[in-house]
């Protein structure tokens, strides 16, 4: 069975390049463009992964992993912020929410995609 | 008219007078007692018999010089405002009560000086006493007369009862407090009523005797033309004469300041310094009204009646013989008022210097520092009591035995004189620093003497030998030493003449002696207290002028004999109080000796009091250079102290200017930490995206569709990086002003056209209405290309803000006295209260920065700002609108 992906950010271009890469590896990918897009389809799709960036209209990341950490259903969900937010500060406050990983912008696809498939090996 | 009738009416009148005080007494803080014609009501007890009655009489006999001694007065009232103010400052400052205290103190408290200058009154005042007490006997009898009964011994004549019972009077209503140095309202109340009482009456007989027995002042004037001697009486008397007038003037001058009762109701019963203000133009009011008609009833008596008759009673005599025997009433009782508020005010002045300057401090020192309170308390106020019996029974005697050898004007002018002795003391005391006690004593030891010899002798000599003639005898054989000659000045009436001699050696002895000789440190240290008065208003208890050792358990011991557990206490813990000591302390500093002296000083006198303090503390001598030393210090401590002050206060003012400015710097700090930030994050954005395109790029199975959008999507987002630097970059310039706008005379209106033009296209993509008021003629100074960037932003932000389709922005132009306002208004979600204030900040993002703007990086309104304020327009959001935002800018009219 295929892993399932959910990709949530606000800049269209940079989830585009992502579905690109992921889809690529086999990955059932699902785009949410702000945190209660992204919650809405968490809940439905329960994926393996979440990329969840801080940064968004509406409901901010850290938000809304605090809401995910709340569903059971989401338990095994491993979540991975991509932020352009590179402060050591940013980065605890991100981990100690429950984060799994924390990767600062700009990223490179490739390396996001090898440590993800560690992740979930 | 019976004489019983008259006692009656006496009696009647006296016990309206205890009624009348007894009230004023209980209203003590009403309006109707404490106003300032009471005041100078009061101070109109300068008017005695002597002028009630007196002044007729040398009207008659010598014209208009009994006008010096109302001139006098009058002189020295417009000098008041300065001197007396002075004067009473000083009093309250150190609860004096009497002129002996007054004088005493000047010179440090000196006892023996209080006792020689209490001396010196009595002296003065007790002939002055007798010679009121004989023209109340003189006028009852006048009044009386026709009436079969005379009086034949001291039990049967009305005098006496009538001087007991205003001893009883003076004796009941002036000791109610201990404290001498409070004012006594009930006695003021009755001095102001009788002053009113005299004035209106005399008045009365003026008017009768002008208008009623003589055909207004002009007929008075011509039937006064035929008296003999009538030249004599309207002119001045030549040079001679003009000294005569000169020493007169001086000596009332003096007398308004020095007599005990004028310094009573003037000084100790003021209650307000400014008070003063009426008085200065009032009292010479009252005098001269009170003077109008002395003149005309001296002409009438003259014309009427016979030469025998006693001239000061003409007032009296006149309406008898014209059988109006109801206005002879009123004229005695007017002046018996005359002479029961002199009396009155008098024994109250005397008594309270007899018994704190003389019997206390010399007597009865010892045994009230054993005494307990209560009985101190009745001790001091029995002495005053009796003291007060004393003076009136002496006084009554001296009256029997030798008052009938002397008119009212003679004994008056004697008393004048005797007290113009304190003037060197007094007066040289208020202003030169260097007067000492003993000086102050010689002087007024050898101007007593020089009085002695020049004016009692020749009339003690009279008295007891008619026969000598000292005039004209070569007294000890030398001929300069004539009593009423001396060195041969023969021109001068016998007051003058005494008053010339004694007062010239008196000031020589006391200048003389001063220059000689410094007193000591306690002398200096109250010179400098009272002639530099206003320098230490604000000291605290005039605490520099004692050094030494003492213990307050010993202090509150003493205070406690003379004012009672309660007041004692209360009094030292408001000392405390005040000062910031604590109840513990034990040994006693200079402030508590000073104010221990003062508050005692109320009840038994300044020299009483500093002898007391002295008992239970040891002094210590300090020397003249440490005196000035203290002096100099604590005007210093004072200034340096406001100094101090004001530089504390200027130095906190500083650092909560630089407290707010630091919080504006740290807020400034973190305002461009954010903006940093943002900016990183704006820039990083498409940076993140272009990076991700390139490396799927790489991907060579990727369709050529696919691969087309995303080499796109790498361009747009280059673009929109290097828009992000341009706008950064232009803000930076902006900010530090570097770029230098082209300012033209322009037409807004085809500006704000090309704005529109240039949102047009987006507008119509989301269906946005866009509406422009035109004014056509609107023409200002700005730099075309920077307020179009202005309108272009408000413009963008207004539609990215407003919803599809429903969006409508507005401008308007509004023109306004030396600019234009241009409003764009829209429809939109509108501006977050919290951030009405910020938007138009450099570094301001919203302040949950994880929350991303819809677009932009929130640098626009800042450059907006920029801009406008480089044009010295202002740009602000308006808050009170109902929906949406509307913002507004301003920029110069053409003019």
């Amino acid at each position: 069975m295929s892993k399932k992906i959910l990709i949530v950010d606000d800049e269209p271009n940079i989830v585009m390049s992502l579905e690109y890469a992921f889809k690529k590896k086999e990955f059932e990918v699902f785009i949410a463009r702000d945190g209660t897009e992204a919650l809405e389809i968490a809940g439905n799709e329960l994926p393996n992964i979440i990329l969840l960036d801080i940064m968004m209209p509406k409901m901010d990341g850290y938000e809304t992993l605090k809401q995910i950490r709340k569903n059971k259903n989401l338990d095994k969900t491993k979540v991975v912020f991509l932020s352009a937010k590179n402060k050591m500060a940013d980065v605890e406050k991100g981990m100690q929410l429950g984060a799994d990983s924390y990767v600062t912008k700009p990223f490179s696809v490739k390396k996001v995609i090898t440590d993800i498939e560690e992740m979930i090996a | 008219m019976s004489n019983y009738a008259l006692i009656l009416i006496i009696v009647a009148y006296l016990a309206f007078l205890f009624f009348l005080a007894y009230w004023a007494e209980r209203k003590h803080r009403g309006r109707l007692v404490n106003n300032p014609y009471i005041y100078v009501l009061s101070l109109a007890v300068y008017c005695t018999a002597w002028t009630y009655y007196g002044s007729v009489g040398v009207a008659s006999k010598s014209g208009i010089s009994f006008l010096a001694i109302y001139l006098g007065p009058v002189i020295a009232m417009p000098l008041w405002i300065v001197l007396m103010r002075k004067i009473i400052r000083i009093s309250k400052q150190h609860k004096i009560s009497s002129i002996a205290d007054f004088i005493s103190m000047r010179y440090g408290n000196n006892r023996p000086l209080g006792a020689l200058v209490t001396l010196t009154c009595l002296l003065a005042i007790i002939p002055y006493i007798s010679l009121q007490l004989k023209a109340v006997s003189e006028t009852f009898a006048i009044v009386s007369r026709g009436d079969s009964y005379t009086a034949m011994g001291i039990f049967d004549d009305s005098t006496f009862y009538i001087a007991l019972l205003i001893a009883i009077f003076v004796a009941f209503f002036g000791t109610q407090s201990t404290d001498a140095s409070l004012g006594k309202r009930g006695i003021m109340a009755t001095v102001a009523l009788e002053s009113l009482l005299k004035l209106v009456f005399f008045l009365a007989i003026g008017v009768f005797v002008v208008y009623f027995i003589f055909n207004g002042t002009t007929d008075v004037y011509e039937s006064a033309l035929l008296t003999k001697n009538f030249e004599k009486l309207t002119s001045l008397g030549g040079l001679e004469n003009g000294f005569n007038w000169m020493f007169t003037i001086l000596l009332s001058f003096f007398a308004i300041f020095l007599l005990p009762r004028q310094f009573h109701v003037a000084v100790v019963e003021n209650q307000n310094i400014n008070h003063l203000k009426k008085a200065i133009w009032l009292f010479p009011l009252y005098l001269l009204i009170f003077n109008v008609f002395v003149i005309f009833i001296a002409w009438a008596g003259n014309i009427r009646l016979t030469a025998t008759v006693n001239h000061d009673y003409y007032s009296l005599l006149l309406p008898i013989q014209e059988g109006n025997s109801f206005l002879a009433l009123l004229v005695f009782m007017g002046g018996f008022s005359a002479v029961i508020s002199m009396i009155v005010v008098s024994t109250l002045a005397l008594s309270t210097m007899v018994s704190n300057n003389i019997i206390i401090p010399y007597g009865f020192i010892k045994k009230l520092v054993e005494g307990n309170p209560e009985e101190n308390a009745k001790n001091i106020k029995n002495i005053r009591r009796i003291a007060i019996f004393l003076l009136i029974i002496v006084a009554y005697f001296f009256y029997i035995l030798y008052s009938n050898q002397l008119s009212l004007f003679s004994i008056g002018l004697i008393s004048f004189v005797i007290i113009s002795q304190l003037a060197p003391s007094f007066f040289l005391g208020l202003f030169w620093r260097r007067g000492t006690a003993k000086a102050a004593k010689a002087g007024m030891a050898v101007g007593l003497l020089v009085v002695m010899y020049t004016l009692l002798l020749p009339i003690i000599v009279n008295v007891v030998s008619p026969q000598t003639q000292l005039t004209s005898s070569n007294v000890f054989g030398f001929w300069w030493l004539q009593p009423s000659q001396v060195f041969g000045v023969d021109y001068l009436t016998p007051e003058s003449n005494a008053f010339l001699w004694s007062i010239s050696f008196n000031t020589l002895a006391f200048v003389g002696l001063s220059l000689m000789a410094k007193g000591n440190y306690r002398e200096r240290n109250y010179a400098e207290m009272f002639v530099h008065n206003e320098n230490y208003e604000n000291l605290q208890e005039g605490a520099f002028v004692w050094k030494g050792e003492a213990y307050v358990a010993d202090i509150r011991r003493l205070l406690n004999r003379f004012l009672g557990e309660t007041r004692t206490e209360r009094a030292l813990t408001i000392f405390n109080r005040k000062y910031n000591i604590s109840e513990q302390e034990e040994k006693a500093d200079a402030r508590l000796i000073n104010f221990s002296e003062k508050l005692l000083t109320g009840s038994i006198g300044s020299a009483s009091a500093k002898i007391l303090l002295a008992s239970v503390s040891k002094e210590k001598p300090i020397s003249l250079v440490e005196v000035l030393h203290i002096l100099e210090e604590s005007k210093e401590t004072k200034a340096t102290n406001k100094l101090l002050l004001e530089k504390s206060e200027e130095l906190s003012q500083m650092a909560s200017q630089l407290q707010s400015a630091n919080q504006e710097l740290l807020f400034q700090d973190k305002q461009k930490d954010e903006f940093l930030d943002t900016v990183a994050h704006e820039l990083k954005t498409p940076i993140t995206s272009i990076k991700a395109a390139s490396e799927v790029l790489e991907d060579d199975e990727m369709p050529p569709e696919l691969r087309k959008q995303f080499l796109m999507n790498i361009s747009k987002d280059t673009d929109r990086l290097g828009k992000l630097i341009h706008n950064i970059l232009d803000l930076e310039k902006l900010s530090s002003s570097r770029t230098e706008l082209k300012i033209r005379n322009g037409k807004i209106n085809k500006t704000v056209k090309k704005a529109i033009n240039g949102i047009e296209r987006i507008a119509a993509q989301r269906k946005i209405h866009v509406v422009f008021e035109e004014s056509d003629y609107l023409e200002g100074m700005y730099d075309e290309d920077r307020i179009l960037q202005v309108l272009t932003n408000l413009l963008s932000n207004s539609l990215k803000f407003t919803e599809e389709e429903k969006g409508i922005i507005t401008i308007v132009l509004e023109e306004k006295e030396q600019e234009i306002a241009v409003v764009v208004e829209d429809n939109g979600r509108g501006i977050p209260e919290e951030d009405h204030s910020y938007i138009f900040e450099k570094f301001y993002q919203s302040k949950n920065q994880n929350i991303k703007k819809p677009q932009g990086s929130g640098f626009g309104l800042a450059i907006c700002k920029q801009i406008v304020e480089s044009h010295s327009g202002s740009i602000w959001a308006d808050k009170n609108v109902p929906n949406g935002a509307r913002l507004v800018f301003t920029i110069p009219k053409t003019t």
